[in-house]
């Protein structure tokens, strides 16, 4: 019974065949594969602010989003903020949820594993003396991040433990937090 | 740049390895003309490219060449480096070889009909060209290796001989594959402290249910698998040596075992910046990967035995703890306090420096289809060439069968005269 369960074709509404055609595509053109991703952003008031993401280049031209997308981050009120959006690093925590499970989605897609639920908890460690300035040992960002699956699929344990970690292994979000990244950051006064 | 003072031959063989010997074996046999040109002895560089205590990653049973195998009292163990090369040198002269030892390529040109090979002792020109010089000629070190304090020691796998040549202090050696482990292991035995820095690795046991790991794969067709029946056959050419070290005690050495050994294991280096090493926070994902790649190869040799009806031949199945990484592995070491030396142990490529036809690829490696390059030029002895076994000692007899098969009918196509007569007509 299984075993039939398997030989129907999966459809997690991720389009394989395209990605596939892509990856040949680009192993061929590797200029067209150099993407840059952008986001703006204007400070709204105390610790409120809005970002918005739009255009982004890549295939060798100017792409668009279907629609301007638009991302409010604040403090909450216990830092005697407002409120009007999750905290950056909540942000963080939100990419890092987005990548692997649109990884989880296109592996088991390409494995033919039929999904049927895939929740995931995710939850970051942070000591406040370090963005406090109270101790120079304490570093600002996060001391770890823990995320948890739970997936519903047409799988063993094992091969459901392997889209998983086939996806942190492809995911750029797992690599942009767990290796480090120059950041260059430049001011004009308007 | 005439001809004047080249030799013509139909074929050259560059290198007198074990695969480059099994390839003269062949054509011996066939009686086809050829050359085997060595910049040093036969097994030059397993004798002067290999730390003191290397020992072969596979048993003495699976060691042999077309025409010859070990026949030493005892088949389960593992040949030092030495050996090997006693071992290789045994067989070229078996085979007779037309070796030219102490003779260096310096340049390879392809010209009508053939190909130029220039040495420190002159010009070679032939028909067909076999590369067998190697698939771990130079190593690989990354790019950020130009930002290590220049107080910091580097060394590679090549140039490591012995712990004694280490300065007192802590050692980091970069890379988890088989080169990486054994070296983790012996150094930190010296009395140094030793950080690993792992990536992506494969994890195996050394015996898995009373028999080596290598007998399994053997015997159950693992090694046979062939490079066209590969999901992502490029990729299967990357992938790293296994965990493995040769020993009396046949003894695992995963991370698990180094880590009881006292070596501190973190993850990939990702960078070094203000004199600091930066680990990859993915430590514990390409552990993952390793245990989850490692049980399945076993879930697959399960059921191999089963089929076989070797079960009752064979011990009780295992399954292995998970690789612990502790609670908080390392993300950063001071490079010069902490750290005095630094091996990369990231591997191992071909040189093909020499080497000017236009047969590589984007990122410099060498295009072949399963061995065959351009019309007349070959390679031998790269990692999943045809087969999975294609870089192991015991898999140069089945590539070289078909790759001599291959250039035999190369130069039948072309007509046998020999190449003077070619060139003249």
């Amino acid at each position: 019974m299984t075993q039939q369960t398997k030989s129907a074709a999966a459809d997690n509404g991720v389009n394989v065949t395209a990605l596939l055609g892509a990856r040949e595509a680009l192993t061929a053109t590797p200029e067209a594969a150099r993407f840059r991703w952008r986001a703006s952003s204007e400070w709204q008031h105390g610790t409120h602010n809005r970002a918005s993401v739009d255009g982004f280049f890549g295939l060798g031209g100017e792409q668009k989003h279907r629609q301007s997308f638009q991302f409010d981050t604040d403090h909450p009120e216990i830092f005697a903020s407002e409120d009007h959006g999750a905290t950056p690093v909540e942000m963080v925590l939100v990419g890092l949820a987005g990548c692997l499970s649109a990884g989880v989605a296109a592996v088991a897609q390409n494995r033919n594993i039929q999904l049927r639920s895939v929740k995931a908890t995710l939850e970051a460690g942070m000591d406040l003396r370090g963005i406090l300035g109270i101790d120079a040992n304490v570093r600002n960002g996060f001391d770890g991040i823990k995320v948890h699956y739970e997936i519903d699929a047409d799988a063993s344990a094992a091969d459901i433990a392997a889209l998983v970690a086939q996806s942190q292994k492809r995911s750029a979000v797992f690599d942009i937090v767990t290796n480090p990244t120059d950041v260059t950051v430049t001011t004009r006064k308007a | 740049m005439g001809t004047a003072g080249s030799r013509t031959v139909d074929v050259v063989v560059v290198g007198a390895g074990h695969a480059g010997l099994a390839m003269s074996h062949a054509l011996g046999r066939c009686g086809i003309d050829h050359v085997v040109l060595e910049r040093g002895e036969a097994a030059h560089s397993w004798r002067t490219e290999r730390w003191d205590s290397m020992r072969l990653l596979t048993p003495n049973w699976m060691t042999r060449l077309p025409g010859c195998r070990y026949e030493g009292g005892d088949p389960d163990g593992f040949m030092h480096a030495s050996d090997v090369a006693a071992f290789i040198a045994a067989y070229a002269r078996l085979v007779a070889a037309p070796l030219r030892t102490h003779t260096t390529v310096t340049d390879v040109r392809a010209v009508d009909n053939g190909y130029r090979v220039t040495t420190d002792r002159g010009v070679w020109r032939c028909r067909a060209l076999v590369l067998a010089n190697g698939a771990f000629g130079k190593p690989v070190v990354p790019r950020l290796a130009e930002n290590m304090p220049p107080d910091v020691d580097q060394l590679s796998s090549q140039t490591y001989r012995n712990p004694a040549q280490l300065r007192d202090g802590g050692v980091l050696i970069v890379g988890a594959s088989a080169t990486g482990v054994q070296l983790a292991q012996e150094i930190q035995r010296s009395g140094r402290s030793v950080t690993l820095a792992a990536g992506e690795h494969v994890r195996l046991p050394r015996v898995y249910r009373g028999r080596d790991i290598q007998w399994w794969m053997h015997a159950s067709g693992v090694l046979d698998q062939r490079i066209e029946d590969v999901d992502g056959p490029e990729r299967a050419r990357r992938v790293p040596s296994p965990q493995l070290i040769g020993t009396p005690e046949r003894a695992t050495l995963d991370l698990n075992a180094l880590r009881a050994q006292g070596v501190e294991v973190v993850g990939r280096l990702a960078g070094i910046r203000d004199g600091r090493a930066q680990f990859s926070g993915s430590l514990r994902n390409v552990c993952a990967l390793a245990d989850l790649k490692m049980d399945r190869l076993l879930d697959f040799l399960d059921e191999w035995a089963q089929r076989s009806g070797l079960d009752d031949a064979v011990g009780q199945r295992q399954r292995y703890a998970p690789t612990d990484v502790g609670t908080t592995p390392r993300l950063g070491l001071a490079l010069g306090e902490e750290i005095r030396s630094v091996i990369w142990a990231t591997g191992l490529r071909p040189d093909y420096a020499w080497l000017h036809v236009p047969v590589f690829g984007r990122d410099g490696t060498l295009q072949h289809d399963r061995g065959v390059v351009a019309p007349g030029l070959y390679a031998l002895g790269l990692p999943y060439l045809r087969r999975r076994k294609s870089s192991f000692i015991h898999g140069a007899e089945d590539d070289v069968s078909e790759l001599a098969a291959h250039l035999t009918a190369h130069l039948e196509r072309k007509g046998r005269q020999p190449l003077a007569a070619a060139l003249t007509a």
